[in-house]
């Protein structure tokens, strides 16, 4: 090859990429393992002249810690419960829109709008709708002055309103708020790529299926669904990913306080977790990561395992 | 006779059942459209909310049958959210952190993309293996040890500390790189011979072909500036190199409602309105990075 002589200009154009890469990527992996299994270690401490024992006291700690649990108790349970939701939704979305021709642009463009967004402004709108003005401190005579518009809605309906976010109320009422949130914001993306996909489907086979006279339900599970599969596989998981990697729409709803007021630290995530660590204790919060790649490193390979026994390709 | 009568018969079933399909084909169809308009509008309501709640009075806002739209425009709302948010302020740091941090990138992006893809070392492709590799490591786990990194630096507090550890970004190298290698090796051989410099190449040749993923990645990262949050409330505190993010979620914060809402909805909007803007203009690049990313900012 003409190249091969000048081998070092390719490390010339690589430098500044490699430069940065080894300061804030590679550094960071081996010191988050050096810090994960030295027992309690804090870089305060470190800097103060401490030492370090090793081992996996790190580990066993965040295990025990009660904190954790709940985080990772709240993680598991949005991504168990948006993934699926998101899903089913986006697929029937995308299959609706593949069938119709009247106003699919300007409906394709609606249902991608909220992919552009700022997930904390949006979060507040969404937090504003879910509010209960007046009944924070309320006993059962007060007068609730405004209950959000959802809970408008759903006295319209002739439901008595519920306390989503505010005060006093129940986890149940707040992980709600949060599904919604996050499948909200899950759609567009998983609409794209599913659409997108629809879209390569070759028509023949199509037609053929309607010479042979097949019902729609048998077309959309022996057709659709298995020449999506490569799609549906990738939508899920990414979102497994960035399921378990759910921090912000949180804090776009309930604050840095991850919780309901007088009830902080409810919803906390597994992100939460490490992020409340990473100032003082540098040991658990690089634990913590380390558990948090692991699981998705799991749920990453159990995926590809399912969707090549499943993906037709 | 009889038979005659038969035919006719046969001939008004079928025309019936091609009647039936013809009523289960549009029953379908309108079954379809109300089931999309309604996901629509479902999607869209947020934004509507946001926007009709920005302009009423907090009377109006507090109503317990809400209106669906002001009875008064109340524009003050975003003066006062611009004001109290201190927005000018926190737009100007976000756009020179966006812009430095996005030309600095492209540059290292393209360097790279252009080493991986057109020239020839001992190591490439382990080297690119590796790179890709550290895209499945989740970014928190780098955060906690860059903490410490950018506060040993004295990094705090700067803008230098919310442009420098982002600049390199595997998966935009990796996306021009795909770029570039679709790029005959001809035409680099070619200019070769006739004795052009490699920049030159880049600049003149593979530099225009590429220009849609460069777009698309100038808006993915300017987005990312503007969307940032976690980082920044790390490292950068402090008003005079507050992100606009940060700045929306601490000025206006206030879950119980004693918040003035209608002035909060107008900042969430003001910081909305450019993103809206991006959404119209520059549409397909976003889809298309997207469409090859899952990515979000």
């Amino acid at each position: 090859m003409v190249e091969s002589k000048h081998s070092w200009k390719a490390w010339i154009y690589l430098a500044p990429a490699i430069v940065l890469l080894l300061i804030f990527t590679v550094w960071p992996i081996i010191n988050t393992l050096r810090m994960a299994f030295l027992e309690g270690y804090s870089t305060m401490g470190a800097v103060g002249g401490a030492t370090y024992e090793f081992g996996i006291g790190n580990f066993k700690q965040v295990l025990e810690y009660k904190d954790f649990l709940t985080c990772l108790g709240n993680t598991m349970l949005l991504c168990v419960l948006t993934v699926p939701i998101s899903t089913i939704l986006a697929l029937l979305i995308a299959v609706c829109l593949n069938a119709i021709k009247p106003l699919q642009r300007l409906l394709q463009t609606i249902f991608f709008l909220p992919y552009v967004t700022n997930s904390i402004a949006i979060g507040m709108v969404f937090a504003a709708m879910f509010n209960m003005v007046g009944s924070a401190f309320g006993g059962e005579n007060e007068l609730i002055i405004t209950a959000g518009i959802i809970n408008n809605v759903l006295g319209f309906f002739g439901m008595d309103p519920v306390n989503w976010i505010n005060a006093g109320s129940s986890y149940g009422a707040n992980m709600v708020v949060m599904v919604v949130y996050i499948v909200w914001n899950a759609l567009p993306f998983k609409i794209l790529i599913l659409l997108g996909g629809l879209q390569s489907i070759n028509k023949q086979y199509y037609d053929a299926a309607k010479v042979d006279g097949t019902s729609r339900r048998r077309v959309f599970t022996r057709i659709t669904v298995p020449l999506l599969s490569p799609m549906l596989a990738y939508v899920v998981i990414t979102d497994f990913i960035g399921g378990f990697k759910e921090y912000s729409s949180i804090v776009g709803i309930f604050g840095e306080d991850m919780g309901p007021t007088g009830d902080p630290r409810r919803l906390n995530t597994m992100v939460g977790f490490i992020y409340d660590a990473l100032a003082n204790h540098q040991g658990r919060a690089s634990a913590a990561a380390l558990i948090l790649f692991g699981i998705i490193f799991v749920v990453t390979l159990i995926n590809l395992y399912v969707s090549k026994k499943k993906t037709h390709y | 006779m009889s038979e005659l009568k038969n035919k006719t018969m046969q001939e008004k079933d079928l025309k019936k059942v091609s009647a039936m399909s013809k009523i289960g084909k549009i029953v379908v169809m309108v079954l379809l459209y109300a089931f999309l308009i309604t996901m629509a509008v479902i999607v869209i309501f947020p934004f509507y909310f946001m926007l009709i709640s920005s302009v009423k009075t907090l009377e109006e806002y507090q109503r317990s049958i809400p209106t669906l739209w002001p009875e008064v425009i109340r524009l003050s709302n975003y003066v006062e959210a611009f004001n109290t948010g201190n927005l000018g302020r926190l737009f100007v740091n976000t756009m020179i952190v966006g812009i430095v941090s996005t030309l600095l990138s492209l540059v290292i992006t393209v360097l790279s993309a252009f080493a991986f893809a057109r020239l020839e070392f001992k190591g490439k492709n382990a080297l690119f293996a590796a790179l890709l590799g550290t895209m499945m490591i989740p970014g928190e786990l780098f955060t906690i040890t860059n903490y410490a990194t950018v506060n040993d630096f004295g990094w705090m507090n700067t803008y230098t500390v919310l442009i420098v550890p982002f600049l390199v970004s595997i998966f935009y190298i990796y996306l021009l790189r795909q770029n570039f290698m679709q790029i005959p090796n001809e035409l680099y051989l070619a200019a070769k011979v006739d004795g052009t410099s490699d920049i030159k190449y880049l600049w003149k040749v593979m530099i225009p072909l590429a220009l849609p993923t460069l777009i698309s990645i100038t808006i993915l990262k300017m987005m990312g500036a503007w969307n940032s949050y976690v980082w920044p409330r790390l490292v950068a505190n402090e008003e005079a190199y507050q992100l606009i993010t940060n700045g929306l979620r601490n000025a206006f914060t206030d879950v119980d409602g004693n918040a003035n809402i209608p002035v909060q909805m107008a900042a969430v909007a003001i910081v909305s309105f450019p993103l809206f803007l991006v959404f119209i203009f520059l549409r397909k690049y976003i889809m298309k990075g997207v469409s090859r990313s899952g990515i979000k900012g």
